[in-house]
């Protein structure tokens, strides 16, 4: 078990969000779209220029730019 | 009985399709006030019920972050619809619930629609809706909103709650015991002072102040700034406490409780998983292709290319039917109507103008067409996950690119559907970035321009010249977008946060519908401008006309030269049709009599107020190397682009020119004194990046909300253009380009 910052995660890897640690509009919008500590994701792939990321969260995709990605902290097997 | 329904959901979970269903064709397309959101409007009728529905902006939460949640949250406290029908995708049932968990927070009256449940059925996940509907306290009416499944059991549940309550419970959910416990202290004081209380629940109000909601609290600092600050200090003694025990923000903790109450009920048996949500979906496979790093921007290219072929190929029949029919108009029209202004007027100002209107219109169509079909499948949202990390870097947004292409980021395009493309783009300061620049792109109408140019002083160099113009727009566009966004549209990116939806086969109906929304919206509401422009356009480049004196000169001169050949080839060419074989002296007498009137259309064209503006500007024109003839031919071209090559043509007394044969016009430019290579490079750099045509500008306007973007778009283009022409010409001129 160890934590990870969301950027640092392989395409594949599965993990348990532990912390978002952004408030204000950015904060709000990755928070509405169920990335609350306790969410499992995934990373599904990253665009042909390695960034933004596309997560499978809850059952859908969604997208995350890395720089905002940085404020969202992963528990890993 | 009449009742109000508006229609809520999050993107992508099947609302606008059900109000498709649900309205058909009689809808009505509207803007909230004072902004640019989309109004839509429509009715349902069913046993004698009348149903007013009203489709809110898709939203995945109700903050006061975005225009679309601020609308929606307005639209319910101000209008009080008798029902809020809640559109939830059963296939993604959580994140649909958050938005739901904060409308039954604001108690209202409601029913929830359970759209896709085939589709989650498929995904292996299953649902117990009268479970779902117990537990939460509403109506839950299952619904295919593709196929209008469900959509009369959905009004009667909408008619029967609309008929039993008016005002229902707030939901409360429990946010923990900091939290809870400032809420009943809050709660305390909002309803002792009945503090907005009219307009929204008490906790609710609580809750807004708890998660820093500046809509609400500007509310409450204007109705009782001191039981607002009362409200500030609770919230800010409970964030600092928050902060110190558990290093987590009050709207986290709000946001972390609405999920978890979402995930008990799930856990309540709601939700059953046959498969694990981590498995891959036919969209993923087809994502691993269409996205792929190697084959992805391949598949785009192609994709994008092909928007523009349908857009631009395609219309190109209809755009030909209306030209002759506009053309025969303006034909039948010159024949029955006795010469004078009057005739002008309606020729050049009123048919020319409706055909400008009009001229658009299957562009239009055919390219809001091809983009609904690449919306609504999902695939513009893998356009701009491709592309985000590119175009962030000038400050705009992965769709940017949509509007960049059709507006002739491959030579060709038009910027009046390329600016209403921009509509994808759901970032307001990107957006406006983007509209804002996309006139720089080479439209179809600047080519003949460069063409008259290429021609005339770089024919050997034909291809490589079109190419480094289509560069020098790309990067012009870009970085002016780049210091439009670090100046006056200055502010942080708008987070990406993004949903990919699955890749859906879009519904005939759903684009007929949204094409022909989109364009019946252009036809009413710019066509109007459109045609008053284009008369004080044709006034400008009429009046005052050529004084008396003048223009018996040139009768004079007239009279002169018929007076000088026998009158047998006078009546000759008078009487002769358009195809009949002449004798050489008639053919001769119509050449000089043609030299003269378009010495005579010059004359009036100098003299009039387009004229004087290009004469009295060559002082300053002539830095750049343009004389007053080029600048009267860009003042034209604010009409159209194309403009610019007829009027050079009178203003070098050629008589009309037409832009597509303009052959011996460049021959004239190619031996006049005063032009050369570099004054033509000069003009291909202003014509690329001067004021976008008045019809742009029109869309500018109505696209932006604002005259004030259109009046800078002209005044902003033309500088950026002078001075990248005048910095061409002189630095051209010093080290001997000039020559």
């Amino acid at each position: 078990m160890t934590i990870l910052n969301m950027r640092e995660m392989k395409e594949n890897q599965s993990g348990k969000i532990t912390a978002v640690n952004v408030r204000g509009e950015l904060g709000r919008r990755i928070r509405d779209m169920g990335l609350v500590p306790g969410t499992e994701v995934k990373v599904l792939g990253r665009a042909p220029l390695f960034d933004p990321v596309a997560l499978r969260v809850m059952g859908f995709t969604l997208t995350l730019r890395n720089n905002e990605a940085d404020y969202i902290d992963v528990e890993v097997e | 009985m009449e009742t109000t329904v508006a229609l809520a959901g999050n993107p992508n979970s099947g609302k606008t399709c059900l109000f498709n269903e649900l309205t058909g064709a009689r809808q009505h397309v509207g803007n909230y006030p004072g902004v640019t959101v989309e109004k839509k409007e429509g009715k349902f009728t069913r046993n004698g019920h009348t149903i007013h529905i009203v489709d809110l902006p898709g939203t995945y939460s109700l903050t006061a972050y975005s225009v679309e949640e601020v609308v929606a949250r307005d639209f319910l406290v101000n209008d009080r619809p008798g029902v809020v029908i809640d559109i939830v995708d059963a296939s993604n049932l959580e994140r649909n619930l958050y938005l739901t968990v904060q409308f039954l927070e604001m108690g209202f009256p409601m029913v929830i629609a359970l759209n896709m449940g085939d589709v989650a059925k498929k995904r292996g996940i299953d649902i117990d809706i009268e479970k779902l509907s117990i537990l939460l306290g509403v109506p839950v009416i299952p619904t295919i909103a593709r196929t209008g499944n469900g959509k009369e059991d959905l009004m009667d549940a909408a008619i029967r709650i609309a008929q039993e309550e008016k005002q229902r419970m707030p939901l409360i959910v429990s946010y923990g015991d900091d939290i809870d416990g400032a809420l009943i202290e809050m709660e305390e004081i909002i309803n002792t002072n009945v503090f907005l209380t009219g307009t929204y629940p008490a906790r609710w109000i609580a809750l807004k102040y708890l998660e820093g909601d500046e809509q609400i609290m500007s509310k409450g600092q204007k109705r009782n700034p001191g039981v607002s600050k009362q409200l500030e200090n609770i919230t800010g003694r409970v964030s600092d406490h928050l902060q110190k025990t558990l290093n987590i923000y009050p709207e986290a903790i709000i946001a972390d409780h609405r999920f978890g109450y979402i995930n008990a009920l799930a856990r309540q048996g709601v939700i059953t998983l046959r498969d694990s949500h981590d498995r891959l979906y036919t969209s993923d496979k087809i994502d691993k292709v269409v996205t792929n790093r190697f084959l992805g921007p391949i598949i785009m290219i192609g994709v994008l290319m092909g928007l523009y072929h349908f857009t631009f190929t395609y219309s190109e029949v209809p755009v030909g039917w209306l030209e002759s029919f506009f053309g025969w108009l303006g034909n039948a029209v010159s024949t029955h109507m006795p010469d004078g202004l009057l005739r002008s007027l309606v020729i050049s100002g009123i048919i020319d103008g409706v055909g400008g209107v009009l001229g658009f219109v299957p562009l239009i169509m055919f390219m809001f067409f091809g983009i609904a079909l690449l919306e609504d499948s999902g695939y513009l949202a893998r356009v701009a996950f491709m592309l985000d990390r590119v175009f962030r870097v000038f400050g705009l947004h992965g769709s940017s690119v949509m509007a960049y292409i059709v507006s002739g980021g491959i030579a060709g395009g038009c910027a009046v559907p390329g600016v209403m493309a921009t509509r994808t783009l759901k970032s307001p300061r990107e957006r406006l970035a983007t509209l804002l620049t996309a006139p720089f792109m080479n439209c179809g109408a600047k080519l003949p321009v460069f063409a008259l140019l290429i021609a005339a002083f770089f024919e050997k160099h034909e291809a490589m010249m079109m190419l480094v113009i289509t560069l020098i727009s790309w990067m012009g566009a870009l970085l002016i977008a780049k210091l439009l966004r670090s100046t006056i549209i200055k502010g942080e990116a708008m987070p990406f946060v993004m949903e990919l939806p699955p890749y859906r086969l879009p519904t005939f109906r759903g684009l007929a519908i949204h094409t022909w929304e989109r364009t019946w919206q252009y036809i009413k509401k710019a066509g109007t401008i459109i045609l008053a422009i284009s008369v004080i356009l044709w006034a400008m480049m009429t009046f005052p006309g050529l004084p008396d004196s003048q223009r018996q000169e040139f009768d004079k001169e007239r009279t002169a030269v018929m007076a000088a050949v026998n009158t047998d080839t006078v009546h000759e060419l008078e009487a002769a049709g358009d195809n009949v074989e002449l004798s050489l002296g008639a053919v001769e007498l119509r050449g000089h009599l043609a030299a003269i009137d378009s010495r005579e259309a010059d004359a009036g064209l100098r003299n009039s107020l387009a004229g004087r503006t290009g004469i009295a500007l060559e002082s300053v024109s002539k830095w750049a190397g343009f004389d007053w003839r080029t600048n009267i031919a860009l003042i034209g071209g604010f009409a159209a682009k194309e403009v610019v090559v007829s009027t050079l043509g009178t203003a070098y007394s050629l008589g009309d020119v037409d832009p597509e044969e303009s052959g011996s016009l460049s021959e004239m430019l190619s031996k006049t004194p005063g032009w050369s290579p570099l004054a033509a490079l000069s003009l291909i750099i202003f014509t690329i990046f001067y004021a976008p045509c008045f019809v742009t500008v029109v869309m500018i306007v109505r696209e932006s909300g604002s005259w004030k973007w259109g009046l800078f778009s002209m005044a902003f283009n033309t500088l950026v253009a002078f001075l990248s022409a005048v910095a061409v010409f002189q630095i051209g001129s010093v080290i001997g380009m000039g020559i």
